[in-house]
């Protein structure tokens, strides 16, 4: 599996160590299999976001970590100790929820302070505890209302101060932002990852969003039908998806059917592209995966370093750019599309039917092996 | 980076690689998560509550169904004698064949009941106390019924010698075996198994009426704008406070010999002509004057089950999509075609259910038919009529079973259609605004106000009854009615009695079943705990009362049964009380558990409280609606019921719904109907009271309650 997962501490250069370990987990609902063989490490101190579509099993391990919903088998650390057969109680986390789950009938105070409650805290360090929090989520003056009489953004952050009042080594999130509006979700996002680094809590958050994923994590793990398929930055997930769901999931990408033509060379129709590949034989169906934003309009017309010539079948305007259809007999069955900025298309002239010369880089082709089943 | 660069392996087409690699590792042990505290507690009250409904439901029952197959029968075959006439003894003599030589028995007919004796003497004609001769005998089987001598039974093998004076005491007991004897002879007797037929006839025709009532009923409260629909439902629903018994006497009142009706008409139109038009209605056997009988007991089953089928058919009406009537009206579909086409088959389901409902009701029901069947005899009170008036009880507990069956397979298609309606109510409709028709609306009004008249008028004719000296003959006001101590039943204690019986049921009924359905509902693991729990919760709904408090004798009045004690004290009429409406509690409570937010136990845990802290702090505050809509339900049941508690109460907790049919029984009619009046004021009291306070309390929690 991808290993090339490390996140360098921005400020020490080292690695920081790892503060939780799951190994091989299986979560079994009768014959179905929800997770399977999950490996995973996540560093201290560090935001991971579990990436999927709907139905994936993201939910499940997070509850699997929680101990809410104990695996079928395999072995979960936290902080050097096995959690894997302890109930939540026993556990260390904070959670929540996609429902936020407040108490309705207990003020945002008394929600806030249910945590810090039977532990030997005096009420006035309680209070002032609450205080503390209302003030570090931005509600500092709304500790007597009811959660009813909150609007959603404020419910949310009511539930985060409820999660971290006992300071706990880890903070799970279940899609917390998805039952807000736009607007506030982006708002929120900042503000979910500001407070996570000031604390500095170990954080994992599940989404489906990868907007979200991909502007809050460190690193993102992406998971599909139970399995991860990869770990990552955002950055190395969204540059080099592992796989072909990775790559299709995680922004747009062209996917174009090809056979390999020689050592670090792929066929499309007549044009054969150099890239970079190791351990294929010649006529090996793959395929080839590049991103829109990853096409360049060449305006000089150079035959060489994957160049080639295309026609603007469809020009689409999207706000801050184009999006064009690129055909051409020599591609054969397969079509591109290419984003191109609004200057380049008024400064070429671009317009359908024309032709043009596109680059596609070498280093941004990504090569799968098999044929094509997206497009 | 350079790992996740695009080599050939990072992607095969096919399954996922994951499966190829699953194989090579160890084989993963299967993890048995560590329960806390609170997951050993919440277990150790589950299997509690599981234990209470064990032996409070399952164990008198099947103490029953044994009972309805226990036999008694002479097992002569096994006794034997030997006499001694002076000259030694002779040769052994088998009880048997002597009694078949001399035609005092038959090898088949030698069943008998619990209490059947024969002389030992009856085996030899010649017999005389005064001769010298002397008698042996034995068993040939031990444990075989044997003989009794002197109060001793003896059913060991030994031979025992009595002298002439002696042997003539004694006496032959009956041997328990098990059989479907008893099956045999209730249906191969007439008299016991047309009660079947009856009880059906009663059911269906009870059912139809109501059912159709019912629902011109509710579709006035639902579909018409006439005024007043609060009070004419509060009208509707009055029957709910009273025991089944008192529409019985206000029919007898109406229509009995000394009919008002018949009184009030003579008034107006002279005797003569009365009695002409009441001859030629006379069919011989149920004639207009006839109320005793079927049709005392319909009119009584309506009257009672009314309510039940109402409050099923509002809520299957109130559910109607609005958007199905404008397409039908915008389809110009004329109106008796919308009402086939969209009104009838949406509430169907809840016609359904609520026929199901009262055909239950009707048919376990032992109050009307007591009080107002004469001589038609249905099954419940077949049951009261074996084991009160013939101390019968395997027959009772034959026909008990009888019983069970119909209840049921109602009980089953109930539950089966209700699941159906759950998936309509979640369906996101439009609720529908009905608009004024003012022919419609007024016709509609007419209707609920006759039903409604005639509703509260059963209750006028019974407090009428009760407040005046002796009908028909001196119609002074008088309070001698109330005058309970005189009479038999009780007295003013089985009111007491009553009242603190319901409080008890009330608060112990509401403890148990909430904090039961919380567990269920709530609780952790546990799967195959918690789905046997929730069948054991659902099938109280399935038995008659006749059939439980019939149990409950056969169990707790067993002397080798431990929990024996309770028997005749005020613990078995709760437990039994609490037990009889069990279900319809524990559905209300997981209603509203449901409604909750799953997440909450979680979050609380995630916290590390202990889950009593979320139930007592979050759950029943929340719930507290619902727990006071429970704690109702169970005063007002334990007020009216009589068919479970009728077999089990003793001198010292006599109850008011009891006193009304012992009184009844005794021919005071005008105190029963008192007794009736005091049992619905109170219950009227109480639900006014739970009224006030649900709205109090949603008053004060009006900034958290948004719904
Ligand atoms: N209690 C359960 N019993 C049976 N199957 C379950 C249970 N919980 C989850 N599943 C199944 O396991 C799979 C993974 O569910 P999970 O809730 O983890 O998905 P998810 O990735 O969180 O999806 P979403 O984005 O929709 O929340 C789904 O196919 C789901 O149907
Ligand atoms: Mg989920």
């Amino acid at each position: 599996m991808p290993s090339g997962n490390g996140r360098e501490s921005p400020d020490t250069g080292t690695r920081p160590p790892v503060f939780l370990r799951i190994e091989n987990l299986v979560k079994k609902f009768g014959a179905f299999t929800a997770l399977n063989n999950i490996d995973l490490e996540v560093f201290e101190g560090e935001f991971v976001c579990f990436l999927g579509p709907s139905g994936c099993g993201k939910t499940t391990l997070l509850r699997a970590i929680a101990g809410l919903d104990i695996q079928t088998s395999g072995r979960i650390e936290q902080a050097g100790r096995d959690i894997s057969v302890l109930p939540p109680t026993q556990r260390d986390f904070g959670i929540v929820f996609q429902s936020y789950a407040l108490f309705p009938n207990l003020t945002v105070h008394k929600n806030i302070a249910y945590g810090l409650e039977n532990r030997k805290m005096r009420r006035a360090e309680i209070n002032q505890r609450v205080e503390e929090l209302l003030d570090l989520v931005g509600l500092a003056d709304q500790g007597d209302k009811y959660p009813a009489q909150l609007s959603g953004g404020q419910q949310q952050r009511v539930a985060l101060a409820r999660a971290i009042a006992t300071s706990p080594g880890l903070l799970l999130l279940d899609e917390p932002l998805s039952a807000l509006d736009a607007k506030v979700r982006g708002h929120l996002r900042h503000e979910i990852k500001a407070l996570q680094r000031r604390l500095g809590v170990t954080t994992i958050m599940v989404t489906h969003d990868q907007e979200e994923a991909l502007t809050m994590a460190d690193r993102i793990v992406v998971m599909n039908h139970g399995v991860i398929e990869q770990i990552g930055s955002p950055i190395e997930v969204y540059r080099a998806p592992a796989t072909v769901f990775v790559a299709d999931f995680i922004g747009t990408m062209n996917f174009v059917p090809g056979r390999v033509a020689g050592p670090e060379q792929v066929r499309i129709g007549d044009i054969v592209l150099s890239c970079d590949f190791e351990g294929l034989s010649p006529e090996t169906p793959v395929t080839v995966a590049i991103r829109p934003e990853d096409i360049i309009v060449e305006e000089a017309r150079l035959y060489e370093g994957n160049v080639f010539q295309v026609r603007i079948s469809a020009l689409e305007f999207l706000g801050s750019f184009f999006r064009a259809d690129l055909a051409n007999d020599h591609l054969g069955e397969a079509r591109l599309r290419a984003d191109i900025s609004i200057n380049q298309v008024r400064s070429l002239g671009l317009s359908e039917g024309q032709d043009i010369h596109v680059r596609l880089p070498r280093d941004r082709i990504r090569i799968y092996a098999g044929a094509a089943t997206h497009g | 980076m350079c790992a996740c660069r695009a080599t050939a392996s990072a992607f095969t087409p096919g399954p996922p690689p994951m499966v190829s690699i699953a194989q090579v590792r160890r084989p993963a042990a299967r993890i048995r998560p560590k329960l806390n505290r609170d997951d050993w507690l919440m277990r150790a009250f589950m299997v509690a509550i599981a234990l209470y409904l064990i032996v409070a439901l399952a164990l008198p029952l099947y103490a029953m169904l044994s009972k309805s197959f226990e036999i008694y029968s002479f097992r002569l075959d096994t006794i034997e004698f030997q006499v001694d006439e002076g000259q030694g003894w002779g040769p052994p003599i088998n009880a048997l064949e002597r009694g078949e030589e001399l035609g005092i028995v038959r090898r088949d007919d030698l069943v008998t009941t619990a209490d059947g004796r024969m002389q030992a003497t009856e085996f030899f004609p010649d017999f005389s106390f005064l001769a010298p001769t002397r008698y042996r005998i034995r068993n040939t089987e031990p444990n075989t019924g044997g003989y009794m001598v002197r109060g001793q039974q003896f059913t060991d093998t030994e031979w025992r010698e009595f002298s002439s004076n002696d042997f003539r005491r004694v006496t032959l007991r009956p041997s328990q075996t098990k059989g479907i004897g008893n099956y045999l002879v209730y249906f191969s007797t007439p008299a016991l198994f047309s009660s079947i037929e009856h009880s059906l006839t009663i059911s269906i025709i009870s059912t139809i009426i109501t059912v159709s009532l019912a629902f011109v009923f509710a579709y006035a409260l639902t579909r018409s704008c006439m005024p007043f629909k609060g009070l004419f439902k509060t009208a509707a629903l009055v029957p709910i406070l009273v025991p089944s018994l008192l529409p019985g006497i206000a029919l007898v009142y109406l229509f009995g010999s000394q009919s008002i009706v018949v009184k009030v008409l003579e008034a107006l139109f002279g005797a003569d002509s009365v009695a002409w038009v009441w001859q030629a209605l006379d069919n011989g056997t149920y004639g207009p004057t006839e109320i005793y009988g079927p049709i005392g007991i319909v009119i009584a089953s309506v009257f009672f089950t009314f309510p039940h089928a109402l409050l099923i058919i509002i809520t299957a009406l109130s559910i109607a999509d609005a958007r199905l009537y404008e397409a039908a009206i915008a389809l110009r579909a004329p109106k008796w075609r919308i009402f086939w086409t969209v009104t009838l088959p949406g509430a169907r389901y809840g016609l359904i259910s609520a026929a199901f409902v009262v055909f239950n009701l009707v048919i376990t029901d032992f109050g009307a038919p007591k009080v107002i069947g004469g001589q038609y005899n249905v099954l419940a009170v077949d049951i009261y009529k074996q084991v009160i008036g013939q101390q019968n009880f395997q027959m009772g507990a034959v026909v008990s079973v009888v019983l069970l069956i119909p209840a049921l397979v109602a009980f089953t298609v109930d539950r089966l259609v209700q699941k159906r309606q759950v998936a309509l109510l979640s369906a996101r409709a439009v609720p529908y605004q009905p608009r004024p028709m003012r022919r419609f609306d007024l016709l509609m009004m007419g209707y609920t106000g006759i039903v409604s008249l005639f509703i509260l008028g059963i209750l006028a004719v019974c407090q009428f009854a009760a407040l005046i000296k002796f009908w028909p003959y001196d119609l002074s006001f008088s309070l001698n009615n109330y005058n309970f101590d005189v009479m038999d039943g009780g007295g003013w204690d089985s009111y007491g009695n009553s009242i603190r019986m319901a409080l008890y049921t009330a608060v112990i009924g509401t403890s148990v079943v909430f904090f039961g359905a919380y567990l269920v509902e709530k609780g952790r693991g546990f799967a195959a705990g918690r789905t046997a729990f929730q069948f054991l919760a659902m099938m109280p709904m399935a038995i008659p009362g006749m059939v439980l408090g019939l149990s409950y004798i056969f169990f707790f009045n067993d002397p080798a049964n431990p929990l024996n004690f309770i028997y005749g004290t005020m613990a078995i009429l709760v437990i039994c009380t609490v037990t009889h409406f069990y279900t319809v509690s524990h559905l209300t409570a997981v209603t509203a558990l449901k409604q909750m937010d799953a997440e909450f136990e979680l979050v609380s845990q995630s916290l590390k409280q202990p889950f009593t802290k979320i139930f007592a702090r979050v759950t029943i505050p929340v719930c507290m609606p619902a727990i006071l809509d429970i704690s109702i339900y169970l005063f007002v049941n334990a007020m009216t019921t009589v068919s479970a508690v009728v077999f089990l109460y003793s001198p010292d907790t006599t109850l008011a719904s009891v006193a009304v049919l012992n009184m009844d029984d005794a021919g005071d009619v005008a105190p029963a109907a008192a007794m009736g009046m005091m049992i619905f004021y109170t219950n009227a009291l109480m639900r006014g009271l739970h009224a006030l306070g649900t709205r109090g309390l949603m008053a004060r929690t009006q900034a958290w309650r948004t719904r």
